[in-house]
């Protein structure tokens, strides 16, 4: 027979709970996730890139010169060291139109990614929370939404309205709030149930406060993940437009503008496709990564630690 | 001894983030045919770990390492999955899990999933199997087998699935039973009810049978020998009679002691001197839930509450009592006002609780909850939890309600250093004990507690109550209990109301209504408690 004290609840004592402050654990996560780490630098880097385009470009974007068209970039055969990338259809220096269109690209993505944000979750936390006949309204704007053919709608709207930044960022978002939605709404629902909103109901606060104090931080995680889907999703969306000719309007740097200009020399000068793509996929995976590292970091249970 | 089981030096660690974590150490176990072994201890103490190792159910980070793990002879290591899945697992072992709701697949229906590993192994035909699938059910009691073999799970209730389950592991025949917390999720009624059928089984079919729990008087009333677990160790082992009447362990008797008994004095601080003044009052309540299929399909209702009249009255801890689906937590919810009656008035303090404001009202009564896994808010630190409710009423400053949570934390007994912890890192008592601490931040002089002990261990059950006794006695509190265990109506409550199918079919003091309860449903409730009472003078005849 033993004579140790024993605790009547193992799990009851915890004594490494608080150890560390709250931003310690923060810092610990960040710079323990790879992902996170990886796809930050690149935001990072391009974020840079587009603040500072005009100190990093060598030429001007808009400069042509018909003596120098179609040159390759400088390790094909026939480059030269002044135009590194090589030059487009109009004797423009490609590099420099990267750069350039870093902006545009970045500009579209997060704009339309945000506006899509604000109706999507706004639509879904509403149904999700009050339910019955609101419920079924915003559902049926959903059914009508997901039967409409995004990209043609664009299209139509782009070209009633008339093409510019502005425009395309409006429009892309306005098209692009359905997973917002169906996300929200499903997890609103799941959250209004449980027995912290009810304690906080209990406790007098109002419908206001609950959604903004209880539900929407529980939101947090899906509405990152689904954001930085959204970023990479706007930025083909403004490529594509652009591609069809009714997005950003030439001799406006962006990368879709440039894939669709290169286009028609696909076969014999892939650089001007190849090129534009490298970068769109840098992005776009850059805020995958970023916004799985954050959803990761920011969970109060850490997880894939 | 060659018995059917024979486990020796069982060792099992968990590969986790920061190191390992060794769940099980140095475990030692052996069972005979015919005869049943319980095994004992809090959530986290390794014991369904002990289990999933024979099933070779365990997760995939863990390590394990025993001398011996041997079943009727043959070395279970030494087979390689294959084998194992075809000879051990089903037809000589058979495992029952704890959640009769998710146990069953829902697409498929209860014939097709009895007969499925039978007809596959090639044991039995279809027709065999299907006639013994009949035969079985009949045996665990479900009524009509016929035709409940066409069903689906979801149209039977918890209890009658859990059957199935049994039911379902039988059809092989099996020489070993796991069952892993077999009761857990269901009603003290048919707990009862299920416990008797396993180890009649047991009886009936000279099966081995392991029983998993952490409730001790469910166990040792059912089981030839107890084994006794604590964080990974087996810290006491011995026929059942033994290890409940005459326990050697400390830890053995600190949880014998923690369990709520029917026949034990009333273990409060303070008995209560209720006064006469109806705080919360409930007059001929009705909730209809009405729900209709699509958007145009006909319209079902469903009585949750049909006519419920009670109060509530200044300083009584007043204990409401029926089985799940009875009502109770519609109605508790009702008199917090989050749910709005049909029909019939609520008043608190003698004014309609509809005219209250909501801050007025919660300044009066607050909440705690069940669950303590959903009623924290996963997203914020313990310090914004409790401090929530004075942020709500815009009392106070920063610093102001800084002191109160620590002034409510003190109160629950919950350390100052758990203050920006969040709720994930806390277990199940710590948790409840936050909730306790918000619901008391605000000072309130009421306290509505719906089923506040059900999720947790017996051991910290016991902990909470004491505290909410505690609490009660120091603050003055008046207390609305919800509950099914009879046991802890009679530890800690001064009237009884008792529920069943919306309706309040019994009221009176505790100890009368549990002494000689005048409505059948009562004295089947009272029935169905285990306790200890019964097998102790059972002992003493034996002696």
């Amino acid at each position: 027979m033993t004579t140790t004290d024993f605790t009547l609840s193992a799990i009851e004592g915890n004594g490494e709970i608080g150890a560390l402050t709250p931003g310690q654990i923060f810092r610990q996560r960040m710079f323990g996730h790879t992902g996170f780490l990886i796809g930050a630098g690149l935001i990072l880097l391009i974020a840079l890139v587009a603040i500072f385009a005009p100190v990093l470009a060598p030429h001007d974007p808009f400069a042509q010169s018909l003596s120098s068209r179609m040159l390759p970039p400088v390790w094909i055969e026939g480059g030269t060291w002044d135009h590194i990338l090589g030059t487009d259809q109009n004797g423009r220096d490609y590099l420099s139109r990267l750069i350039y269109g870093t902006r545009v690209s970045i500009t579209i993505g997060l704009g339309a990614a945000t506006v899509g944000l604000l109706i999507g979750v706004t639509l879904g936390v509403i149904a999700g929370y009050f339910g019955g006949w609101i419920d079924h309204g915003i559902s049926f704007l959903l059914t009508a939404q997901l039967a409409l053919p995004g990209l043609l709608l664009a299209m139509a709207l782009v070209f009633i309205i008339g093409p510019s930044i502005w425009v395309v960022i409006g429009i892309v978002g306005v098209l692009h709030w359905t997973y917002y939605l169906v996300v929200t709404r499903a997890a609103t629902q799941r959250i209004r149930s449980l027995d912290f909103v009810a304690a906080a109901a209990a406790s007098g606060a109002s419908s206001r406060q609950i959604i903004w104090h209880e539900i929407l931080p529980n939101l947090l995680s899906a509405i990152i993940v689904i954001f930085t889907f959204e970023l990479g999703i706007a930025i083909l969306a403004e490529s594509s437009l652009s591609f069809l000719g009714v997005g950003i309007q030439p001799p406006t740097p962006s990368w879709g503008l440039m894939i669709a200009e290169g286009k028609q020399a696909m076969f014999y000068r892939p650089w001007l496709v190849i090129l534009p793509g490298i970068c769109l996929f840098l992005l776009v995976i850059g805020a995958n990564l970023m916004g799985d590292g954050l959803r990761d970091i920011t969970s109060p249970e850490g997880r894939n630690e | 001894m060659t018995g059917l089981l024979d486990i020796r030096n069982l060792d099992i660690s968990l590969a986790l983030p920061g190191g390992s974590l060794h769940a099980v150490k140095d475990v030692t176990l052996s069972l005979e045919k015919g005869e049943s072994l319980g095994i004992v201890g809090e959530s986290g103490s390794g014991k369904s770990m002990t289990a999933l190792t024979l099933m070779r159910l365990l997760p995939r980070s863990a390590r394990c390492k025993a001398a011996r793990l041997s079943f009727d002879g043959q070395d279970l290591p030494a087979l390689d999955d294959r084998t194992f899945a075809e000879t051990i697992a089903g037809p000589r072992i058979g495992m029952i899990f704890q959640e009769p709701m998710t146990s069953l697949n829902p697409v498929y229906t209860i014939g097709r999933q009895m007969t499925e590993a039978a007809v596959a192994r090639g044991l039995l035909s279809a027709r065999e199997a299907r006639r013994k699938a009949i035969d079985l059910l009949e045996r665990v009691g479900i009524s009509d087998p016929e035709n409940r073999m066409s069903q689906f799970p979801h149209q039977m209730s918890g209890g009658q699935r859990q059957r199935v389950m049994i039911a379902m592991t039988l059809m092989l025949d099996p020489d070993l039973l796991i069952a892993d917390e077999p009761t857990t999720a269901l009603d003290v009624t048919v707990q009862a009810q299920i416990l008797d059928l396993l180890d009649g089984l047991r009886r009936e079919r000279q099966m081995g049978l392991i029983l998993i729990s952490h409730d001790l008087a469910v166990v040792a009333q059912r089981t030839d020998k107890v084994a006794v677990m604590y964080s990974g160790e087996l810290v006491e082992q011995g026929a059942a009679n033994q290890v409940l009447f005459a326990p050697r362990h400390d830890y053995t008797k600190k949880l014998l002691a923690a369990i709520p008994r029917l026949d034990g004095p009333p273990g409060r601080v303070v008995a209560a001197a209720p006064k006469e003044e109806e705080v919360i009052a409930a007059r001929d309540v009705t909730r209809l839930f009405s729900s209709r299929k699509g958007l145009f399909g006909p319209r079902r209702e469903v009585r949750a509450l049909d006519g419920v009249s009670m109060a509530l009255k200044r300083g009584e801890t007043l204990a409401l009592i029926g089985e799940s689906g009875s009502g109770k937590s519609t109605l508790a919810r009702i008199l917090l006002g989050l749910d709005e009656a049909s029909s019939g008035d609520v008043t608190m303090l003698g004014r309609s609780l509809a005219e209250i404001p909501a801050t007025e009202r919660a300044r009066f009564v607050q909440p705690v909850f069940q669950d303590p896994y959903t009623s924290l808010n996963p997203r914020r630190r313990l310090a914004e939890i409790i401090a929530r409710p004075l942020v709500l009423r815009g009392e106070g400053d920063k610093a102001s309600r800084l002191a109160a949570v620590r002034d409510a934390m003190e109160h629950v007994r919950l350390p100052p250093r758990l203050l920006h912890a969040y709720p994930s890192q806390l277990s199940g008592g710590q948790r409840q004990r936050v909730a306790i601490a918000r619901a008391l931040v605000t000072r309130p002089e009421a306290l509505i507690c719906d089923e506040p002990t059900s999720a947790l261990d017996v051991s910290v059950q016991a902990q909470i109550l004491k505290l909410l006794d505690e609490l009660r006695a120091e603050m003055g509190l008046t207390c609305l209990l919800i509950t099914h265990d009879m046991a802890v109506v009679h530890e800690v409550a001064d009237r009884v109301a008792v529920m069943y199918q919306g309706r309040i079919v019994e009221e009176g003091s505790a100890q009368t209504v549990l002494a000689h309860p005048d409505n059948d449903y009562t004295a089947r409730l009272l029935a169905a408690a285990p306790r200890f009472g019964e097998t102790a003078e059972d002992l003493k005849v034996a002696q």
